[in-house]
This record gives structure tokens, C-alpha cells and sequence, in this order.
């Protein structure tokens, strides 16, 4: 029964908060939709901390989709040991792990020292941080000193399918009852920061400018026609 | 040809007496909420000095503008895909400490303070940390009327290139005033940095606005803009600039600054451009055939051909006869005395400056005995040099400056001419075939600068509502027919019911 909970209706109410709130956000506040820097206030930790973690989560992201989306069959049909998938995985995966955990080290100590960082950031912008703290803690500590002390477990087999099962409306809950518990507080942890997406300054992440390159340098909009175009 | 009309604003910098009333009333209208108070749409630099933010016009540290690479139109701090990589720190962006840290007094304990035996006082207190600063060391116009000396004034990026050395002896010093708004660019920089497309110029009337709802804070814009006139609101994380208050405009009034100018130093006008031009204009190899460039895409609104073209474009009647009057038309165009802030950034700027005269510093000790043809040396003896003015309104081409110098000295002489004799010298000197002018210009233009009255100073079309469809609506109509949308209901999805049935 717990399993179910956790593996089946607890994902799912996660994500639905998310999707939800937003959509919600975006129709109605959309004028706090932004990326809220203090790149204005202090720049000598941002410029280290900022990069740090953000291009550490994209590496760790491209990462989750190659551990989680990507069926463990595929490498092997490409010829890929898994032996090497794991060491692969343990460098790849601890050096994008120890990028994000370093920049938030170093964006939460320069939003609890530096004056107006700190007097402008709210309960969220905290939540925020310590919540991806401890998903990327976890994650890391699972990848680098879990993985080699303990077991090199092998979650290409429970934690994938049971992941790409959710997408289908299938979950094989089933699949995680045994799963190591660092394991199991990662992934719990992770839909529970989704469920605060909304809430906080992370849905900067759904507007990255993807379409930059592709447009004209100059935009001309025609007053008369403004409402029409959105 | 593909023509559109931009509102635009001439200053002339000899009226201007530095009173900051313009900053003023711009600020109270605009710019007097949380996260804004260190913006200022519209500021008065004493020149020289570094100006605000600090040292704005060092483009190799703030990276702002286009550059040439490899004869392609690039923004200095690089493209779209530079930009995207650079996206989580922005390292060009002006910090806090460029502009300052924006304090307010503790008055209430003016108010409050217990009966002491001395005096209570208020106390700086940052508006953003809400803590105390006991000693406030830079803010808007700190440096006003060259205070600070020559501490303060080789901070100047201008002076710092300037071959002459510049006097601080107070007797020999020079000064002079640059009120600045946003350019309201025909190619602007700002534009073309924002990665969300929320930075737009406006078809109508090329005012250059923020779309706040798609804004997403990326801050590009902040330093792209080598003028530095959009800002970063810290409180809610959008970018705001000078809008020329176009609230007014629209509705045909000069805005807030011109509005209050005691000075009577800013014109507005329309003038008609070519949008196909612009970027070919903007590519030009040397910068100091930028000006001409710009001149060259702006069309002659009394050409019957470009009348006709106009009306195609939408252009309305009302609008071409507002660029037939238009101030900065018969300026910037037709007389060349209004000249760009720093064409050299390949912005097009649309707010030009008629630059200052004067005292003449040397070689004339009695005006008197002066000829007419005197005049013509003397205007390479002026106190402020034409390579400092050459530096901010001509990207160093000193020979532009000193052409619209002559003609406004040529203006000076040939007024005083008719007041105490000398008129008939005038024509025949060489001063008048130097200045390239005739009588018949300089009395218009000496009304245009002098005594010109609001409605000459002023020449706005008003913005044209006939195309908005919800006016019933705004006017407080109830569902008349179902002309409007019925009181209450969802103006979008209401009007798209309307629209359908009309």
C-alpha cells in the first residue's frame, strides 16, 4: 500500500501541482515570471557559483535522461559494458553532481552574507536552494561514495523502467520496493521540488530563450495590433 | 522603400542651465516605486565627467552597441549563441556600485527624536537594505557642475582619449550640460540583445518599449544598450526604460521632460525613415561616415512620391503634415545643427543634440574691432574644444562640429547685425559662405531656437485610436447591441464574440 503511494499517487499529485500551477501562473501572473538575478547587487561569487550550478544541472540533466529515459538495452546494443556505463556514469554523473552541490554551496553562502542578497530573498528563494541542495546531495553522495563503497547499484533496472513507466500511465510500482533507501529519498525528494516549481523563481527554467538565434535582430510590433499578437 | 515615422527630440544644449527639473518630474511620474529608484529615464550630466551610470560611454567595459566584424553588423557582447552561454552571468552587466546605492532619510526621527539638548538628525538609510549609510559616496549627480574637480572629471572616457590636455584651473576650466534620455534607436542594440523578444519598437511612432508580461530578466539588454538607459528593477526582476512617455504623445503632448524644460531646450517632431536602410546605414566601414549615413535614410516628407508611399504604409495625413512641420526635421535634416550622442555605436540614435557655444578663450580681446571674418578662427578657440564635443556628437570627426559651430556664431553675428549694423558685411563675408548658410535661414532658424512658441516646439500627432476596438468598452459602456462586451465579462474573450458577430 505505501508503495503505491509513494511510487504511484505520489508522483503523479507532484506533477499535477506542477503542470497546474503553471499553467496558472503563466495566464495570471504572468509579470512575476522572470529570472530573478542579483547579478545588480554583487557579481565576484555570482560569476563563480551561478555557472557552477547551472551548468551543472544541465550536465546532470542530460545525465538523468541517459540513466533514466534511455532503456539500459540500448547500450547494450551498442556494445556499451556495463561496467563502462557505470564508470562512465560515476565520473560524468560525480563531476556534474559536485559542479551543482559546489555552486549551491556557494550561492547559499553569498545569499546569507551579502546584505541585499539576503534582505530580497524571500522564503521561497531559500526553500529553493536548500531543496535543491538536498536532491543534488543525495544525488551525488549516491552516485560518487554510495555507488563505489557500497554497491554499484544497478538502477537501470528498477529506477528506469519504473520512470518511463509513469509516462505511459502504467506504473510498475513494483520495481522499487527494493531499491536502495538513498535511492529512494532522491527520487522522492526531486517530485517534491517539482511540486514547488510554481512557487518559486525556478520557472525560469521553462523560459529559456531557445529561439533567440533564430529571430530577427530588430522586433517592430504595431500598437493597434498588440492585443492581437499577444 | 519601406517607410515609417518615429517620434523624435532635438535638445539644444545652449539653453540648457543644468536645473535638473526635467530628471525631476520624469522621476516622479515614472520612476518612484520600489526597484526604481536608482533609475533615472532621464538625467542631466555635467560634462566633462563620467556621467551615469559611471563611465557609461567605456564601451570596452560595459561591451554595449554594435561592432564591424568582418564587416558584419554585430553586437558587442556578442551574439545570440555568445549571449545563450553566457546566460546564467552576465559578466558586462553595471553593477549596483556604477549607479549608486539609493538612500532615503530618516525623517521620523525628526518627527519622533525625545527632547534632547541637541538637535535630532535624519539619518541616510539605504532603500534597499533598509540599513543606515553613514557616509553616502556616490549618487545621481554627484559630480554636478564639476564637483570633484579633477579628481572627478578624467573618469571621463572623452577626455581620457583627447589628445589636448584638458585646463582645471577654474578660470580656464570648461563645462557644459548633456540632458539624456533614451535614444529611441533606429537600429537599437537593446532590441536586438533581449533573448525573449520582449524589447520591441513600436510600429507607429518607433518609440522603443518593454513588453513587461514577456519580459524575463536576462539583463542583456541592460548593458547591450551603450547608452545605458534601461535599467534592471531589482524588486520585480524586469527591465524598464524610457518610454517617451508615450501616454502623452499619443495623445499629441510633448512628454513630461520637454513638458516641464525650463530652459525650453527639447523639440519633438516627426520624421520619416526608410526601414530597409537602417542596417545597411549602421554597416557603413568608417564611424565617421555615420552621420551621414543616418541623414541619408531619413525621407523628405514634401517629396510627393514619399507622401504616396507613406499613405500606403498606413502613414495618416495628420502625420505628414506633422513631419512637414516637424522641428527636428528642419534641425537634424535640413539645417544639419542637431547632431547624434555618439553615432560611433551603430544605433541610430533618434534624440540629437544641437551642440553649445561657447566663450571664445584667446586671441580676441575687443569684440569690437572684430570683423565679420574674424569669427571664422574663433570658433576653433572655444572654450569647450571641438574635439571634446567632436568626441560625444561626432564620433571625433571634428570638421562635422565645427560646421554647425560656424553656422550657429554665423546666426549669432548676423542677429546682432540687425540690431547694431553690420547685416549688409554679413552677406558678403566669407563668414556666411563658410557657415554654408543665408539670411533667409538664419532668421528662421534664430526663431526656431529662440523664440519659438509650444506648438512650434511641439509638433506631436496624437496616436490614432480609431483603430482600437474596445474604446465602448474603456468608456464604461454597458452591452449596447452587443457592441461591447457585456459589463463584467473577460475583455478578450468578450471582444472576440463581438468581433465575430460585426
Amino acid at each position: 500500500m505505501a508503495d503505491i503511494f509513494w511510487w504511484v499517487i505520489f508522483p503523479y499529485i507532484t506533477v499535477t501541482i506542477m503542470i497546474l500551477g503553471l499553467l496558472y501562473r503563466y495566464a495570471f501572473r504572468q509579470l512575476t515570471w522572470a529570472a530573478p538575478s542579483t547579478n545588480f547587487f554583487e557579481k565576484k561569487w555570482l560569476r563563480i557559483g551561478s555557472p557552477l550550478f547551472h551548468y551543472g544541472i544541465v550536465l546532470a540533466f542530460i545525465g538523468h535522461v541517459m540513466g533514466m529515459v534511455i532503456p539500459m538495452e540500448f547500450y547494450q546494443g551498442l556494445g556499451i559494458s556495463d561496467h563502462l556505463y557505470h564508470i562512465g556514469a560515476i565520473w560524468g554523473g560525480g563531476l556534474a553532481g559536485l559542479m551543482v552541490v559546489a555552486g549551491l554551496i556557494i550561492l547559499l553562502i553569498r545569499k546569507i552574507t551579502i546584505d541585499p542578497v539576503r534582505i530580497k530573498a524571500g522564503f521561497a528563494d531559500f526553500f529553493t536552494v536548500l531543496a535543491l541542495l538536498f536532491v543534488a546531495g543525495t544525488g551525488t553522495y549516491m552516485t560518487i561514495i554510495f555507488n563505489t563503497t557500497v554497491v554499484a547499484y544497478e538502477y537501470r533496472e528498477t529506477i528506469g523502467p519504473w520512470f518511463r513507466s509513469l509516462f505511459v500511465f502504467m506504473p510498475k510500482y513494483e520495481l522499487m520496493s527494493g531499491v536502495p533507501f538513498i535511492f529512494k529519498l532522491h527520487v522522492l525528494s526531486a517530485f517534491a521540488l517539482f511540486a514547488s516549481i510554481p512557487f518559486t523563481k525556478l520557472v525560469h527554467i521553462f523560459s529559456f530563450p531557445i529561439r533567440y538565434p533564430a529571430r530577427s535582430p530588430q522586433q517592430y510590433r504595431s500598437r493597434s495590433n498588440y492585443r492581437r499578437q499577444g | 522603400m519601406r517607410i515609417k515615422a518615429q517620434v523624435a527630440m532635438v535638445m539644444h544644449l545652449d539653453k540648457c542651465i543644468g536645473c535638473h527639473t526635467c530628471s525631476v518630474t520624469c522621476k516622479n511620474t515614472w520612476t518612484n516605486r520600489p526597484g526604481t529608484e536608482y533609475m533615472w529615464f532621464n538625467n542631466v550630466e555635467t560634462r566633462p565627467g563620467p556621467g551615469y551610470p559611471k563611465r557609461w560611454e567605456d564601451t570596452d567595459r560595459y561591451k554595449g552597441g554594435w561592432e564591424l566584424k568582418n564587416g558584419k553588423l554585430t553586437l558587442r557582447a556578442g551574439g545570440p549563441i555568445t549571449k545563450l552561454a553566457n546566460i546564467f552571468y552576465n559578466p558586462n552587466m553595471a553593477e549596483m556600485e556604477d549607479f549608486y546605492e539609493p538612500w532615503t532619510y530618516d525623517y521620523d526621527n525628526l518627527i519622533h527624536s525625545p527632547k534632547k539638548e541637541n538637535l535630532p538628525v535624519a539619518r541616510p538609510v539605504s532603500q534597499i537594505t533598509g540599513k543606515f549609510i553613514d557616509k553616502p559616496e556616490w549618487g545621481s549627480n554627484w559630480d554636478d557642475d564639476l564637483a570633484g574637480g579633477s579628481e572627478i572629471v578624467p573618469l571621463d572616457p572623452n577626455v581620457q582619449k583627447m589628445q589636448e590636455h584638458i585646463k582645471m584651473e577654474y578660470e580656464k576650466t570648461f563645462m557644459m550640460y548633456l540632458p539624456r534620455i533614451c535614444e529611441h534607436c533606429l537600429n537599437p542594440s537593446c532590441v536586438a540583445s533581449c533573448p525573449t523578444g520582449a524589447l520591441y519598437k513600436r510600429d507607429e511612432d518607433g518609440i522603443v518599449l518593454v513588453d513587461h508580461d514577456a519580459c524575463r530578466g536576462w539583463r542583456f539588454c541592460q548593458n547591450g544598450c551603450p547608452y545605458h538607459k534601461v535599467y534592471y528593477n531589482w524588486h520585480t526582476h524586469k527591465a524598464e526604460k524610457c518610454n517617451f512617455c508615450y501616454p502623452r504623445t499619443e495623445a499629441g503632448l510633448p512628454t513630461i521632460c520637454s513638458e516641464t524644460c525650463v530652459g525650453r531646450i527639447r523639440y519633438i517632431g516627426v520624421v520619416l525613415y526608410d526601414a530597409d536602410k537602417v542596417k545597411e546605414a549602421a554597416s557603413v566601414k568608417d564611424p565617421q561616415d555615420l552621420y551621414e549615413a543616418q541623414l541619408g535614410c531619413f525621407l523628405d516628407p514634401f517629396d510627393p512620391e514619399v507622401q504616396e508611399k507613406a499613405k500606403e504604409a498606413g502613414i495618416t495625413d495628420a502625420w505628414l503634415e506633422a513631419a512637414k512641420d516637424s522641428p527636428v526635421y528642419k534641425m537634424a535634416i535640413k539645417w544639419k545643427i542637431a547632431l547624434p550622442l555618439h553615432p560611433e555605436y551603430r544605433t541610430m540614435p533618434m534624440v540629437w543634440y544641437v551642440p553649445p557655444l561657447s566663450p571664445i578663450m584667446n586671441h580676441i580681446t575687443n569684440e569690437d574691432e572684430l570683423n565679420t571674418d574674424g569669427y571664422i578662427p574663433a570658433v576653433d578657440q572655444m572654450r569647450i574644444p571641438i574635439e571634446y564635443l567632436a568626441s560625444i556628437l561626432a564620433a571625433d570627426d571634428k570638421e562635422v562640429v565645427r560646421k554647425v559651430l560656424l553656422k550657429l556664431s554665423a546666426m549669432r553675428v548676423y542677429m546682432r547685425g540687425k540690431t547694431v549694423g553690420g547685416v549688409d558685411e554679413f552677406r558678403q563675408s566669407e563668414l556666411v559662405k563658410e557657415a554654408n548658410t543665408s539670411p533667409e535661414e538664419i532668421e528662421e532658424m534664430a526663431r526656431l531656437l529662440g523664440i519659438a512658441k509650444y506648438d512650434e516646439r511641439y509638433v506631436i500627432p496624437t496616436g490614432r485610436r480609431e483603430m482600437d476596438d474596445d474604446l465602448h468598452y474603456k468608456q464604461g459602456t454597458c452591452s449596447l447591441e452587443d457592441l461591447a462586451p457585456a459589463e463584467g465579462e473577460n475583455l478578450t474573450i468578450g471582444l472576440m464574440k463581438v468581433r465575430d458577430k460585426l
